[in-house]
C-alpha cells in the first residue's frame, strides 16, 4: 500500500463525483494489470524464444527495455488514477525509483547470479553452474588478498590527505589577498580525469630518465628514482597521484566549514591567552569535527573504488604491489576472461565494503553532521 | 596595525616585535599558498609546454620555452591541430573530434537525464512525506545515497552480459544510462539542498492561486532552483566527462570516449612525448576552463549542506 501525505492538502472530494472516483480508480487498476500482464506476456515468449522451444520472437532482448518503459508509464498513469493527488506526488519520486531499480538493483542480482557460474566469455561453451567453487577459489588467491591489503594501506594515507587538505583550508580562511585566485587554482586537479593525471604525472612528469621529478631527485641525492619499482615506493607514488587530484575535494568542504564557524568563538580563546596552535586544537578543530568526519567517510567511499590511476600507470605492479581490489578485477575480466569468477570478487568485495562502511558509520555517529 | 605612540621605549619594542611577527606569519602563509599553487600548476604547464617541444628537448627535460627551447608544434601536428594542418584533412583529429563529440554528447545527456529524474525526485522527498510500505523519506534517500557506495566493478560484468542482449554495447545512449546512475545520487543531494532551502509558503501561494502541484513545481519552483541545478549540472558534467572504467569496458569504436583514447595511446608505439602531451593537452582543456569560469557554481555544488 502505498501512501504520501502532502504539506498542504487539498479539500475533500464532492460526493456527486463518488461513482466517477470509483469508476478512475477500476480503470487505472486496470490499466496497471493489463501494462503487467503484457509485459509478462512479452518477457515469456523472448524466454522461450531464446532457448528455442518456439520461433516466434524478437531477435535480441531489446524489446524488453521498451516494454520495462511501457509498463512504467502505465505504472504512473495508473497510480494518478487510482491515488489522485496522492498519484501525482507519487510521480516525482517515481522515474527515479523505476530508474535506480532497472539499472541497479537488477543488475546487482544478476551479478549474484552470474558470480555462482563458472563463465568463460573467451570459451565456446556457455555458462556453467559452480556453485561456492567461485568462492572457494577467492580464499585461496593470494592476489586478492593482497590487494584488499592495499586497499587498507590506501584507506589510511586519506587521513594524510585530510591533514594536508585542512592546512590548506585554513590557509585560504586566513585574511589573504587574491583568496579567488588561489581557490580556483587549488581546484585545477580536481578537474583532471584520473587518465589524464596518469599519463601527466605517473608517466611523464615521473619518468625515470626526464622526467622533472626523477631530476629533482637527482639533485637532492637519490641516485636511482624509480618511483614504480620498489612495491613500497610505488605505493606511495600512486597515491600521490590520487591525493593531487582529490585534496581539492576536501579542502574545499573543510574551507566552506571554517567559514561557516562563529568567530567569537576564536577570539574567546585568543583573550583567554591561547595561541596558534593551541586555538587550534582545542578550538578549531573540535568545532569541525562534524564536518571532518562527514567528509573522511565520502572520502573512503570513493577511494574505495581507486582503479582508473592504477590500471594506467602500473597495471597494478610491481607484483601486484598497487594494485586496488577493482583494479585486480578489472585485469581479471580482461586477461582470464573468466567473468563468473571476477563478478564473484567483485561481489565480495561490496559485501566487504558494506560490512566496513555501517561499523565506521556506527562508530563515528556521534561525531557526524545529522545528513537530513 | 600597531602605530607608534608617545608610549615608553620598552612598549615600543613590544609593539615592534609583534609587528615583525606579523609579517613573518603573512611571508610564511603566502609561501605556503604559493607552494602549493606550484605543485598544482606544475604538471599542467609541464604537459602543455611538453607538447611544444621536440625530441631533444624532451630527453634534456627542458623547462622554459624560448629560454631553454625553441618551441615547435610539432606535437601539435601530429594530432592535426597545429596552425598548418587545422584546415587540411587529418586522421587523428577527426578521431580526436569523434571522441570528443562522444565525451560531450554521454556527459550532457546523462547530466540532463540525472538532472531531470534526481529533481523530481528531490522535490518530492522534501515537499511530501511518503510512505512507500516501512521506507519513509529517509530510507527512501539512504537507498538513493547508498549507490555511491556500489564499485564500477560490481556492476561492470553484469552490464556487458545486459548490454550485450539488449544490444547497447559500443552505444552512447548506453554509456549515457550507466553515467546517470553514477550522478543520480549527487544531484538528488544537492536538489534537496536547493528545494530545502526554498520556503514551502511559495508551494502554498501557488496552490491558492489555483496551480496543481505539478504547475506550482514547473512555474513557480523550479525557476527559483536554478543555482543549485546549474550546480548540479556542472558538477554532474565532470564525473561524467572523466569517467573511465565503464567506458573502457563498454565501449570500443563508435562511443569511445575521450578519457579511453587517451588512455589507449599509451600501449601501441613508444611513448611519443609530444603527441601525448599535446593529446592530454587538449583532452584536459575543456575541464580546466569549467573550472576556471565556473568554479563558483562547482564549489556550490561540493559543499551543499556543509554550512554556507
Amino acid at each position: 500500500m502505498q501512501d504520501s501525505i502532502a504539506v498542504t492538502d487539498r479539500g475533500h472530494t464532492k460526493p456527486a463525483l463518488r461513482p466517477n472516483l470509483a469508476r478512475r480508480r477500476l480503470a487505472g487498476r486496470a490499466l496497471i494489470g493489463l501494462a503487467s500482464l503484457a509485459g509478462l506476456l512479452i518477457l515469456l515468449i523472448q524466454v522461450l524464444h531464446t532457448t528455442g522451444t518456439i520461433s516466434a520472437g524478437f531477435a535480441n532482448w531489446r524489446p524488453i527495455l521498451y516494454v520495462y518503459l511501457v509498463w512504467s508509464v502505465a505504472l504512473g498513469i495508473g497510480q494518478v488514477m487510482i491515488h489522485g493527488e496522492r498519484g501525482q506526488r507519487a510521480l516525482f519520486v517515481l522515474p527515479a525509483v523505476l530508474f535506480t531499480v532497472a539499472v541497479v538493483i537488477f543488475p546487482t542480482l544478476f551479478g549474484f547470479y552470474i558470480a555462482s557460474l563458472d563463465w568463460n566469455l573467451s570459451s565456446l561453451e556457455g555458462p556453467h553452474f559452480n556453485g561456492l567453487d567461485n568462492l572457494i577459489a577467492l580464499f585461496n588467491d593470494s592476489y586478492y588478498w593482497n590487494a584488499l591489503g592495499n586497499m587498507v594501506f590506501y584507506t589510511l594515507a586519506v587521513l594524510a590527505e585530510y591533514a594536508i587538505a585542512f592546512g590548506l583550508a585554513l590557509l585560504l580562511n586566513a585574511d589573504i589577498r587574491a583568496r579567488k585566485f588561489f581557490r580556483v587554482v587549488f581546484l585545477l586537479p580536481l578537474m583532471l580525469s584520473p587518465v589524464a593525471v596518469s599519463w601527466m604525472i605517473g608517466k611523464s612528469l615521473m619518468e625515470y630518465r626526464f622526467g622533472p621529478a626523477a631530476t629533482l631527485a637527482r639533485a637532492l641525492g637519490w641516485d636511482n628514482p624509480a618511483f614504480f619499482a620498489h612495491p613500497w615506493i610505488a605505493r606511495v607514488s600512486i597515491d600521490a597521484m590520487d591525493a593531487w587530484v582529490s585534496i581539492p575535494f576536501i579542502m574545499i568542504i573543510l574551507l566552506a566549514g571554517l567559514q561557516a564557524m562563529p568567530k567569537e568563538v576564536l577570539e574567546a580563546a585568543k583573550v583567554d591567552g591561547a595561541n596558534g596552535w593551541q586555538s587550534f586544537w582545542h578550538v578549531t578543530f573540535p568545532i569541525m569535527l562534524p564536518v571532518s568526519v562527514t567528509v573522511l567517510i565520502i572520502r573512503i567511499i570513493f577511494k574505495l573504488k581507486l582503479a582508473d590511476i592504477v590500471i594506467n600507470v602500473t597495471a597494478g605492479g610491481p607484483g601486484g604491489a598497487t594494485d586496488t581490489v577493482s583494479s585486480f578485477i578489472y585485469r581479471v575480466y580482461r586477461d582470464r576472461s573468466n567473468v563468473g569468477y571476477g563478478t564473484g570478487l567483485a561481489i565480495f568485495y561490496l559485501l566487504l565494503i558494506i560490512v566496513f562502511l555501517t561499523v565506521l558509520l556506527r562508530v563515528t555517529s556521534r561525531w557526524m553532521q545529522k545528513v537530513a | 596595525m600597531s602605530t607608534l605612540t608617545s608610549a615608553s621605549a620598552p612598549v615600543r619594542k613590544r609593539r615592534g616585535n609583534l609587528r615583525a611577527k606579523h609579517v613573518a606569519g603573512r611571508v610564511l602563509i603566502y609561501g605556503a599558498l604559493l607552494v602549493w599553487a606550484f605543485i598544482c600548476l606544475f604538471p599542467i604547464y609541464w604537459t602543455v609546454s611538453t607538447s611544444f617541444k621536440s625530441a631533444v628537448d624532451v630527453t634534456q627535460g627542458h623547462l622554459i620555452p624560448w629560454l631553454d627551447f625553441q618551441p615547435d608544434w610539432k606535437g601539435w601536428r601530429s594530432i592535426g591541430l597545429s596552425p598548418d594542418t587545422i584546415l587540411r584533412t587529418s586522421n587523428p583529429r577527426d578521431e580526436f573530434v569523434s571522441r570528443f563529440e562522444n565525451s560531450v554528447i554521454t556527459s550532457v545527456g546523462a547530466s540532463l537525464l540525472a538532472l531531470v529524474l534526481g529533481s523530481l525526485a528531490a522535490y518530492g522527498l522534501s515537499r511530501f512525506r511518503y510512505k512507500f510500505g516501512w521506507m519513509r523519506n529517509d530510507d527512501i534517500l539512504f537507498f538513493f545515497m547508498s549507490q555511491l557506495i556500489l564499485p564500477p566493478v560490481v556492476l561492470a560484468l553484469p552490464f556487458l552480459v545486459l548490454y550485450k542482449a539488449l544490444v547497447l554495447l559500443d552505444t552512447r545512449f548506453g554509456l549515457i544510462l550507466l553515467y546517470t546512475l553514477t550522478v543520480l545520487p549527487i544531484v538528488i543531494w544537492i536538489m534537496r539542498d536547493q528545494f530545502n532551502s526554498i520556503p514551502i509558503e511559495l508551494d502554498e501561494a501557488a496552490f491558492v492561486d489555483g496551480l496543481s502541484v505539478w504547475g506550482a513545481f514547473l512555474r513557480i519552483i523550479l525557476p527559483l532552483a536554478v543555482p543549485g541545478i546549474a550546480a548540479a549540472f556542472i558538477l554532474s558534467l565532470v564525473l561524467c566527462w572523466n569517467e573511465y572504467f565503464f567506458a573502457a569496458l563498454l565501449t570500443s569504436t563508435d562511443a569511445k570516449t575521450l578519457p579511453v583514447m587517451v588512455a589507449s595511446q599509451t600501449g601501441s608505439q613508444g611513448i611519443n612525448w609530444w603527441s601525448m602531451a599535446a593529446l592530454s593537452t587538449a583532452a584536459i582543456a575543456p575541464l580546466v576552463l569549467v573550472g576556471i569560469f565556473l568554479e563558483r557554481y562547482i564549489v556550490s555544488g561540493l559543499t551543499t549542506g556543509a554550512g554556507k
